[in-house]
């Protein structure tokens, strides 16, 4: 059986599921947001996938995934920054640890 | 044929490189098959002929985002406790076996509509006209640019020193 739509959205699928164990079941935020990014690439697959075998000509999903890729390299960014500033103040990035704002 | 050895590869590759990130103990050893998953999806990219995705796959991901991550891993001192894992392991296990499983039913029981035609090759001068063209996206590039320049003052304001 060659390889089709169904393969790639699967492989996605799987990529998806860890990422998404990833980022529940840690407790250091920089693994959480490799986790997310995961997450993001796993999207991605999908997205190419289409874009490949439904709409071959039109390139739309390829034109979605830049915008994803910009989109998560912004979040990256401001996501670690907010990590280190939490660190600088609180030398931790364990999530359960950072319950200023829990009663 | 050759492009299916590849995909399944590059496909065990993958999944495999995925569930180093999550299992490792070593965080900077996660980190780094982090890297290695996001090289093998640039090969994806290619096998679904996708040349300048996968292009822009190893610049941005391998090539800004891993040295930020590596950076932070670096910056903070926790990574000699390794990663653990919090008291809700086994809740997320089956969260996601389920978000998997449901996944992959709908995925197998949809029938979906595959044309024939062969894809563009190569994407580059197509894309560019998609983007900057006359009825493409301009606007969301114009707006991307807006949200760079605000992640770029946002990350400066949050990491000055005080």
């Amino acid at each position: 059986m060659s390889v089709g739509l169904e393969h790639y959205l699967i492989l996605s699928a799987a990529l998806f599921s860890i990422g998404f164990y990833g980022a529940l079941a840690k407790k250091n935020a920089i693994i959480i947001l490799m986790c997310i990014e995961l997450m993001i690439n796993a999207v991605n697959i999908a997205m190419a996938a289409f874009s490949r075998y439904s709409v071959p000509v039109l390139l739309t999903g390829q034109v979605f995934i830049i915008f994803i890729i910009v989109v998560a390299a912004a979040e990256v960014a401001v996501g670690l920054a907010i990590i280190m500033n939490i660190y600088r103040s609180r030398e931790t990035t364990e999530t359960d640890k950072i319950d200023l704002m829990k009663w | 044929m050759a492009l299916d050895i590849l995909f399944w590869l590059l496909a065990t590759v993958s999944v495999g490189a995925a569930l180093a990130v999550v299992l490792l103990r070593d965080v900077f050893r996660s980190a780094l098959s982090l890297v290695l998953c996001f090289l093998v999806v640039a090969g994806i990219y290619i096998t679904l002929s996708a040349d300048f995705l996968a292009a822009v796959q190893v610049l941005i991901y391998v090539g800004g985002i891993a040295i930020l991550i590596v950076l932070a891993i670096m910056f903070t001192r926790d990574i000699q406790r390794g990663s653990p894992a919090n008291r809700l392991r086994i809740p997320a296990f089956i969260m996601a076996i389920l978000c998997f499983g449901v996944i992959s039913f709908a995925l197998v029981n949809t029938p979906w509509q595959i044309s024939t035609l062969s894809p563009t090759i190569p994407t580059t001068p197509a894309l560019a006209d998609k983007l900057l063209g006359k009825g493409g996206f301009i606007l969301p590039v114009e707006i991307a640019a807006a949200l760079l320049l605000a992640v770029l003052l946002g990350a400066i304001a949050l990491m000055r020193e005080k």
